[in-house]
């Protein structure tokens, strides 16, 4: 088990053959990942290393089967058409990884996904990746670098940051402690899997045994993890580090959003509500596994 | 993001059906005078800049006569607030205010729409009230697919207690605020305070909108400048390093400046930041912060920028006098090849002859290669740089940072004027996606290795007659065949003759040093 994906996922690459397309098909097929076929429109008949190219995804799907997830990768104004595409083919998990997607798209997209019964991560996401499994997007840019970096465990990783999926999984697997999924929610201010929701997929999954959550000031996302913790919905023991602590903080312009949010989205206010829910937050990134070691027991 | 001043929310409220206070911008007292006489009755003047608070800074005041709007606006017009010179007021008829409220639009990240609040109390300290009165606050999440309707804005309104009249007219500017809203991509939008005037009219007496910086695209005749959050206007800098960005898709260059203004002599510790990816930075800049710097800047280059973006956000950082070191770190297991930092790194330094320690933590892909890039290519440069991998901490980087400073003796970075790189006349020359490559072929006939050729990451060069050349055509290079790694020119520069120029233009860069010095 593992969250999202696994070595079974059938897996189709919108933009397979773009500048990054290309390269992150090679990743993905190389990892293991079950890439069924690409989607670029007009490219119909090519190939790209062996995954042959549809002109859209519902034509992937009739001529290849199932299609369980997308990943994206299309020029940012051309996002929102490529999601509604997946979304209208029956596609349930869509993987947005290109940055500067306008927001009412991403709000577009969101509400679309949410009437078919589909998740989607990112935008702006390097992607998640079950270890030994499958890879959706580009964690680990090389297959190899994916398998060293990464191995099979008990531990989720949830992070706002992609660099900083790759590292935390890195620094858990140099102590001997294995992951089930590591996930890049997106660096944006609305992303379709936040970490609450990734925390809750966390909680059903028998594999998963711990987390670890890197966190970054903004938004509501770590607020509403302690929330679900309070509830009694995410019910493993939980490592948090929230990044931004020294960040210069910036004139609150928006009254609207003071008003919504109250205090939530500065560090303090996260740092508060996770512990006072019983998560451990940690003052070092470096100190997340030895944290994780003592937690599992 | 990309806020629009009042004057310029006002217009678009105006324009999207919106009644706001008849008025004008101003830039001199006569001009203000002038807007005041147009208007024929009292009028307020306020200041246009991106701050709360304007009445408590005297930056909004009353005029009766176009005389005294004059000389109110002399007062304003050059006051000092933050970090921002007022340039222009917005001269605008004093409405008589029956009653005040607040309407606001915001993306809640929970629900994943667009959400509307009205709050039947407005004014200064809405956020005040709205803890102390949660009863007069009501919210609605906007569904994206049919936008507010005027009953659902009817019903919102009439929640919050209104009645009458003024439910309608206020329910129609909730519309009609959504709208303008979703039509300029604004990822906030605040009418603050929405008023009742004496004349039975409904009014927006000021107005902040926010536009997306993802969607400013979609808006030229906005005419934003740099589609970023700032909370002032951009620095010239900032304006150089946003172009450069602008000009290259490849990879993300964010660059901001953290102080006012670094002192040139040195005192108080100034880092150059340069970070890669905003986790990761983030994490950086907090280890750089914990042992006491200050940061002169923030920089991020991510999503596998080229090594000639790297070198250019090098240059730029580089153009900030009084800097004591330069500590470049992500989160140290990166996805991309690690190798084309470091050689953007390479060519900045060794340009610039760098004589401040520089701490580089490029943990990732090819760290191995990155690391040893820089070690083996930056020996000679007068300060001393340490190059690390994914196993070394930012904790550990910093305090690295902090003892090379404490060794280096007090260098303190002096910004060079940039010469124009020479180009030998007669030189093989193609353009790059960016910039141009010039070999000197004279020199090419001493090279014992032609090293160059294996050198190019991507393998367009070939030999011909023992010199090399493009193996593809020269519009390929020019439109990307050639990513611009820098190897080529770095390995001819220290191992060959240095016969290899690429020459990256940073527009503006030139005089902006001219003038820093």
């Amino acid at each position: 088990m593992a969250i999202f994906v696994d070595e079974k996922t059938r897996v189709v690459i919108q933009g397979i053959t773009g500048r990054e397309g290309v390269v992150r098909a090679q990743l993905m097929k190389d990892y293991g990942t079950n890439v069924v076929a690409g989607v670029t429109p007009g490219r119909g008949g090519q190939e790209v290393y062996g995954i042959p190219v549809y002109d859209s995804v519902e034509e992937a799907r009739e001529k290849q089967g199932p299609v369980d997830a997308s990943v994206i990768f299309i020029p940012a104004a051309a996002v929102k058409n490529a999601a509604l595409e997946a979304l209208a083919a029956g596609v349930k998990l869509l993987v947005i990884v290109p940055d500067r997607v306008p927001i009412y798209d991403v709000l577009e997209i969101a509400r679309a996904a949410e009437e078919s019964g589909a998740r989607f991560v990112g935008p702006n996401t390097l992607g998640l990746l079950s270890p030994g499994k499958a890879v959706l997007g580009m964690i680990g840019g090389r297959a190899q670098r994916a398998r060293e970096w990464f191995k099979p465990g008990a531990v989720g990783v949830s992070s706002r940051s992609g660099g900083m999926t790759s590292a935390i999984a890195y620094y858990l697997t140099k102590a001997g402690v294995g992951q089930s999924t590591i996930v890049h929610v997106g660096g944006d201010a609305v992303v379709g899997s936040s970490h609450p929701e990734v925390m809750e997929l966390f909680e059903k999954d028998p594999e998963t045994r711990a987390a670890a959550m890197f966190g970054e000031i903004g938004t509501t996302q770590e607020e509403r993890v302690a929330d679900l913790v309070e509830a009694g919905k995410f019910t493993k023991p939980l490592v948090a580090y929230i990044g931004g602590k020294a960040a210069k903080s910036g004139t609150r312009f928006s009254h609207a959003g003071a008003i919504v949010e109250g205090n939530r989205g500065s560090y303090d206010s996260k740092v508060k509500r996770l512990r006072e829910a019983g998560v451990h937050v940690v003052d070092a990134v470096a100190d997340i596994p030895a944290k994780i070691r003592s937690l599992l027991g | 993001m990309a806020r629009l001043y009042e004057y310029q929310s006002k217009r678009l409220l105006r324009e999207g059906g919106v009644r706001v206070p008849e008025g004008d911008t101003a830039s001199s007292p006569a001009e203000a005078g002038a807007v005041a006489e147009r208007i024929g009755a009292p009028v307020v003047l306020k200041i246009q800049v991106w701050v709360t608070g304007r009445a408590g800074l005297g930056g909004i005041r009353f005029a009766s006569t176009p005389a005294e709007a004059e000389d109110m606006a002399s007062k304003m017009l050059g006051m000092k607030v933050r970090s921002y010179v007022v340039d222009r007021v917005l001269v605008e008829r004093r409405l008589e205010i029956t009653a005040e409220y607040f309407a606001g639009l915001v993306m809640d990240d929970a629900l994943k729409c667009p959400l509307l609040v009205f709050s039947s109390v407005g004014g200064t300290g809405v956020e005040e009230i709205a803890r102390r009165h949660p009863d007069r606050i009501v919210r609605f999440p906007v569904d994206i697919r049919t936008g507010l309707r005027e009953f659902e804005a009817r019903n919102l309104v009439r929640r919050a207690g209104l009645s009458g009249g003024i439910q309608l007219q206020a329910a129609e500017l909730l519309t009609k605020l959504y709208e303008v809203a979703r039509w300029y991509d604004a990822r906030s939008a605040e009418v603050n305070p929405l008023v009742l005037a004496a004349d039975g009219n409904v009014y927006a007496a000021d107005c902040h909108l926010v536009v997306d910086d993802y969607a400013v695209y979609r808006h030229p005749e906005l005419g934003i400048e740099i589609a970023r959050e700032f909370d002032r206007p951009p620095t010239e800098l900032e304006k150089i390093a946003y172009k450069v960005e602008q000009k290259d898709y490849r990879g993300t260059f964010y660059f901001f400046q953290m102080a006012d203004r670094v002192p040139g002599s040195g005192e108080g510790l100034y880092i150059g930041f340069h970070g890669a990816g905003g986790g990761g930075s983030m994490m950086s800049m907090d280890a750089v912060l914990n042992k006491g710097f200050q940061l002169a800047n923030y920089c991020d280059t991510s999503g596998n920028p080229p090594a000639s973006k790297v070198y250019r956000a090098a240059k730029v950082i580089l153009s900030q006098p009084g800097l004591r070191g330069y500590f470049a770190s992500g989160s140290g297991v990166a996805s991309q090849e690690q190798y084309h930092s470091a050689r953007g790194m390479v060519k900045a330094f060794a340009e610039e002859n760098l004589e401040i320690p520089a701490v580089i933590r490029l943990g990732g892909n090819y760290e191995e290669e990155a690391v040893r890039i820089l070690a083996t290519y930056l020996r000679r440069i007068p300060g001393k740089v340490e190059g690390y991998g994914r196993d070394d901490p930012p904790e550990f980087c910093a305090g690295r940072m902090a003892k090379l400073i404490e060794e280096g003796g007090g260098a303190v970075h002096a910004v060079r004027p940039m010469a124009d790189p020479e180009i030998a006349a007669g030189a093989y020359l193609f353009e790059t996606l960016t910039g141009k490559l010039a070999v000197d072929h004279a020199r090419c006939a001493a090279c014992a290795t032609k090293g160059c050729v294996e050198a190019c990451g991507p393998k367009i060069l070939k030999l011909e007659g023992g010199r090399p050349v493009l193996a593809i055509g020269k519009d390929e290079a020019r439109k990307g065949k050639c990513t611009e790694c820098l190897a080529c020119e770095i390995y001819c520069k220290f191992h060959e003759k240095d016969a290899i120029t690429i020459v990256l233009p940073i527009p503006g860069l030139k005089e902006y040093r001219e003038k820093a010095r």
